[in-house]
């Protein structure tokens, strides 16, 4: 019998209720005579202290809690996808229509109380059964994971009914091909002389991970067209990543960027206590904009996660777990998922501004002491692996967060907590931004931990020089960051040639390669081999040149030389699309033929 | 929380702007209160925490001369809500919500919570309409979109009382006839300030399209925290039930902020940076959030908050968290100013994140784009010359470098400097860039497609109009 207690106090987002013995921590309440969802965070004595999903305007102190006997859970099943959710699975578009009905002209309001479906109940799905080749027969052994069939769930997605977490047993029947709803039962599954009815759904607890056999080696890049990334500092496949700036440096852009091109199956976005028009952007484009790698409208792959920083702040704490627990069921089914969370910062707040209400004593600028530990377990939720059941499956899931440090400084606790449980950085530098740099990904205190594992796929996929130019490219921006330290002492007239030419070519690598539009329709999306070939143009030109300086002939006279098509070089991202390739070629012989001429006239 | 009115007498403490009232029942969080002095004077608060028999309340016009006898406590049994009509344009009213003009009533078409409920993404319309203000550094470089919550971060002494309303004059949608309707809220602004633009409304004549919520930097610092909430209820029912597009601005939000600080100091709670709450960010986005434009209405809400920046100081928690939830900024420079130039805009630190949306051919010109981030790129690269060659001397560099100086110069002096008074339409503001931008050598325009630059770099024009 779930507990039935009352409230006591009500203090923001947090109530407190008294007479709920038995409550469980975690367990999802019902508060007040709305039946507003709330969660229970800590236990003393007979009371229970509830974070609150919605606003707790009106509530009164005796106005009954109820308990749901399960903690705060999501429900797992084919159409998520295509869905834009708030922070605990409530379908928006969905509340919207409920409030339609009774006041149209608040339809565009969140209003509080509105209980709503998280997967259609009465939708079918077309099930077919996994009988044939190597799928399961009448009478064998199934466990949690095995692939009793599947449903075309988008246009990308084929969705994997699997065996629910906990139901093992002898399969005793399995439906036909036919369409079915998530109430119907597709399989029954006999165990200890009990029949288990399968259906197409189940429900998972958000904060407990989902299970799989083990973690695999991340090894494959996550591919995202964008290059300071792709060829600086890669993703990989299950890995991690952190990108932290201070306000307008470009968090949303690079994560709408990964969400619009990588090369995930899956991506879900979570908009943690961000902007309402960001996740309306999303909505608007993602129909229309087709995904790179399949030419399929791109919303056919993504799941929206939305809870702004308008929505109530409890639900922002959640709206992670909820997101992460999505990515972990498509990583089951096989598929590589990219899960980008913006901002995980507004996600600590949250925490911290319930923490507070809850009067914990608070450590770091009033965060409390287990912000590191929660950190923690929210990116050790990435990871590449081989699924439960059968047949084998390798999933991964992709974690990437935005991070908004407070002034722009990476020394505040979120940043620096992140930075011990990610592998990627993508510090972004508001002086960048300021000059419209972008990406403002700043390329000195930017690292990925996955080059030396990815590097095997571009040798395979790309070329096998790759890793010689890409890491030939990074000592030349190194070397002129250290020479601006000189520049901005003595001016750029009294240095070396070979200075000057490192110069030189830095602005022809930050101009021509590290700078990406990303609403340009030719920039934004650059294939690994565009960005090869556009990284070995300007690599080569520096290793001829620097022969030539080395010959006595100057930097001014080169850049004289190759006159107009030094613009040609710094434009050729924009003017040449990734299926014309061998422009970017010409290109280079052009530019090394002026200076096979330039040296023969000097010599 | 459809409950009569109550009334108690048991006043436990006064802390501050805070009542703690014992013996109570029956009351909801947020529910509004009236307090009764001894004397007979009426007072406005709000339920801040509820507990069992006790709930704290604080008072909007401050506790002074409350006493814990003889001071009744009324629970009103509703959240604070103000009269909605589309009537209240041409109006003036307090802090709350009240007329002050010594005009009639409000005929209520509606009462609406201040508080507002939040917009639902899946409801929202991408806002993407160019608005020309007539400004360059604006409308080239950080357009404003209709829907927009694009603050200016000032400092005090700035002219960002000259600059809002510039903006809300020259404002126009190009192909439309409709003027903004304005509903301005004066956050604990000097006499001084509320009357320049009271006298602003006036003088061009706008003042029947436009509503004021006025609390003063004398008057009750706590009705600071209703104020934008009774502007933007009244922004949110004009636009979304009455069609209309609304300019909305706030000013001054750090006036707001420090308010905030203010009760939560009071309440004692586990403060954040500065001592500002640790939920500034969430409190603030229940205010800017409040703009937009939504599906299948006419209608939108701009916001333009005002803030002075404590200091100048862009990283103060104010400015900070609002550049983190608006959608962009115009921060305003003191150096500039000091050189004379108006507007003093500081277009590096400024950003307008729906600029993409509101430009190009067709809203702008084709070659908006490309033009502005020529200007960003040459421009930066100009500041930073310019504080190279203060080192090591203009000599010390190279012939192109020194080009970068003269553009710096020619585009604080020509482009960004504008008269108060001075309307440029985007094509104005286009060619002029262009102009400036033909002082650098052609090869250095790099952001720019070649086609656009045969197009309309001043070389080529000429060339086709001989
Ligand atoms: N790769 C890019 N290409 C072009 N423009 C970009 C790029 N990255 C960022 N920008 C510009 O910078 C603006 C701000 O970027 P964005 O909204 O991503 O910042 P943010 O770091 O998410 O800020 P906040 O923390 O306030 O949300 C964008 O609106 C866009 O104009
Ligand atoms: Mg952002």
């Amino acid at each position: 019998m779930p507990v039935k207690g009352r409230i006591a106090r009500i203090s923001g987002p947090l109530v407190v209720a008294e007479g709920m013995e038995g409550a469980q921590m975690f367990e999802m309440v019902r508060v007040g005579e709305d039946k507003l969802i709330g969660e229970i965070t800590r236990i003393r004595g007979d009371r229970a202290f509830i974070q609150v999903y919605e606003s707790t305007t009106g509530l009164k102190p005796g106005e009954p809690v109820e308990g749901t006997g399960a903690p705060l859970s999501v429900w797992l099943g084919p159409g998520i996808i295509g869905t834009i959710y708030d922070g605990v699975q409530r379908p928006l578009p969905l509340i919207a229509e409920i409030i339609a009905k009774e006041a149209p002209n608040r339809k565009m309001f969140i209003e509080r109380g509105v209980q709503v479906d998280p997967i259609p109940r009465d939708k079918k799905w077309h099930f077919k059964p996994a009988v044939n080749g190597g799928g399961v027969h009448i009478g064998d052994k199934v466990e949690p994971g095995d692939v009793l069939g599947t449903v075309p769930e988008t246009s990308l997605i084929e969705h994997k009914v699997m065996v629910p977490p906990g139901v093992r047993g002898r399969l005793k029947w399995i439906a036909q091909e036919g369409d079915y709803t998530i109430e119907d039962p597709i399989a029954v599954v006999e165990a200890d002389g009990k029949e288990i009815e399968v259906k197409m759904a189940h429900r998972w607890p958000v904060r407990i991970p989902r299970p799989y056999k083990k973690k695999l080696e991340p090894t494959l890049p996550l591919i995202t067209g964008v290059r300071i990334i792709d060829t600086f500092f890669p993703m990989a496949k299950g890995g991690t990543g952190a990108v932290p700036g201070g306000f307008g440096t470009g968090k949303t852009v690079t994560l709408h960027s990964l969400a619009q091109w990588s090369d995930a199956r899956v991506v879900v976005y979570i908009g943690c206590g961000e902007r309402g028009n960001e996740m309306t952007e999303v909505l608007e484009r993602f129909p229309t904009y087709k995904d790179p790698w399949t030419g399929k409208p791109l919303m056919e792959r993504t799941i929206l996660i939305a809870n702004t920083s308008n929505m109530p702040v409890a639900a922002r704490e959640a709206s992670i777990y909820v997101g992460v627990t999505l990515a972990e069921y498509y990583r089951d089914m096989g598929y590589d998922v990219l899960l980008v969370a913006d901002s995980t910062s507004r996600w600590a707040e949250a925490l911290r501004e319930i923490a507070g209400r809850l009067e914990e004593m608070p450590a770091e600028e009033g965060y409390p002491s287990y912000l590191a530990s929660r950190l923690a377990e929210f990116y050790e939720r990435a990871g590449r692996v081989e699924a439960l059941g059968s047949p084998d499956r390798h999933g991964s899931v992709t974690i990437v967060g935005a991070v908004s440090p407070p002034g722009g400084d990476f020394t505040e606790p979120v940043t620096s907590h992140t930075k011990r449980f990610i592998r990627v950085f993508w510090a972004l530098d508001t002086k960048l931004a300021y000059s419209r740099h972008y990406p403002a990904i700043n390329w000195i205190l930017s690292y990925s931990a996955y080059v030396d594992l990815v590097t095997e796929w571009w040798h395979k996929n790309v070329d096998p020089r790759w890793r010689k130019y890409r890491d030939e490219a990074m000592e030349i921006l190194t070397r002129e960051n250290e020479l601006q330290d000189i520049v901005r002492l003595v001016g750029t007239e009294s240095l070396d040639e070979r200075d000057k030419l490192v110069l030189e070519t830095a602005r022809l690598l930050k101009d021509g390669f590290l700078k990406q539009n990303a609403f340009d329709p030719i920039d934004a999306f650059a294939t690994p081999q565009k960005q090869f070939k556009l990284l070995r143009m300007f690599i080569d030109f520096y290793q001829r040149a620097l022969e030539l300086v080395q010959h006595g002939i100057t930097v001014a006279q080169i850049r004289q030389a190759i006159g107009r098509l030094y613009v040609e070089m710094v434009k050729a991202k924009f003017t040449i699309p990734n299926d014309q390739l061998e422009k970017i070629d010409e290109l280079r012989e052009r530019v090394l033929k002026v200076l096979d001429e330039l040296e023969a006239r000097s010599g | 929380m459809a409950v009569g009115v109550r009334e108690y007498s048991r006043i436990r403490e006064i802390k501050g702007p805070l009542l703690v009232v014992e013996g109570v029942s029956n009351v909801a969080y947020d529910e509004i209160v009236e307090v009764e002095l001894a004397t007979g004077e009426k007072r406005k608060g709000r339920v801040l925490d509820v507990m069992k028999g006790i709930a704290v309340v604080q008072v909007f016009e401050g506790t002074t001369g409350i006493t814990t006898t003889g001071t009744k406590v009324r629970f009103l049994g509703r959240p604070l809500e103000i009269p909605v009509s589309e009537d209240m344009l041409g109006r003036i009213f307090n802090g709350l919500g009240e007329p002050i003009d010594g005009g009639p009533p409000i005929i209520a078409e509606e009462e609406r919570d201040v508080n507002g409920a939040p917009l639902n993404p899946a409801e929202r319309a991408y806002p993407e309409d160019f608005i020309q203000t007539g400004v360059s550094a604006i409308d080239g470089m950080n357009t404003l979109v209709r829907g927009q919550k694009l603050p200016i971060f000032s400092g005090s002494g700035l002219p960002h009382n000259k600059l809002a309303a510039q903006i809300a004059r020259q404002a126009t949608v190009r192909g439309e006839e409709e003027e903004f309707a304005v509903v301005f809220a004066a956050i604990g602004i000097k006499y001084d300030d509320f009357i320049f633009f009271k006298k602003f409304f006036e003088e061009t004549g706008a003042l029947d399209r436009v509503a004021m919520f006025v609390n003063l930097a004398d008057e009750p610092a706590m009705v600071r925290l209703v104020t934008p909430r009774a502007a933007l209820t009244l922004a949110e029912y004009l636009a979304f039930d009455r069609d209309m597009h609304v300019l909305v601005i706030l000013t001054d939000m750090t006036n707001y902020a420090e308010a905030l600080r203010e009760i939560s100091a009071a309440r004692e709670e586990v403060p954040g940076r500065q001592g500002y709450p640790g939920y500034l960010y969430s409190d603030l986005a229940s205010i800017y959030e409040r703009a937009g434009r939504v599906k299948g209405k006419k209608g939108s809400i701009t916001q333009m908050p005002i803030l002075t920046m404590p200091n100048d100081d862009i990283t103060h928690p104010i400015p900070d968290l609002t550049g983190y939830i608006t959608e962009g900024q115009i921060v305003l420079s003191r150096e500039l100013y000091n050189k004379g130039i108006y507007p003093p805009i500081n277009v590096l630190m400024s950003l307008s994140r729906l600029m993409k949306e509101g430009i190009g051919p067709g809203k702008t010109r084709e070659d908006h784009a490309d033009v502005s981030n020529q200007l960003y790129a040459a421009y930066s690269r100009g500041v930073e010359l310019r504080s190279l060659a203060a080192v090591v001397g203009e000599e010390s560099l190279s012939a192109v470098d020194r080009k970068y100086l003269e553009f710096a110069d020619a585009f604080e002096r020509r482009f960004l400097s504008q008269g108060e008074r001075e309307n440029r339409s985007i094509e104005q503001t286009l060619d002029l860039a262009w102009e400036i931008l033909a002082i650098l050598p052609e090869e250095e325009l790099t952001n720019i497609k070649e086609e656009f630059i045969r197009k309309y770099h001043p070389k080529y024009r000429k060339k086709t109009t001989q």
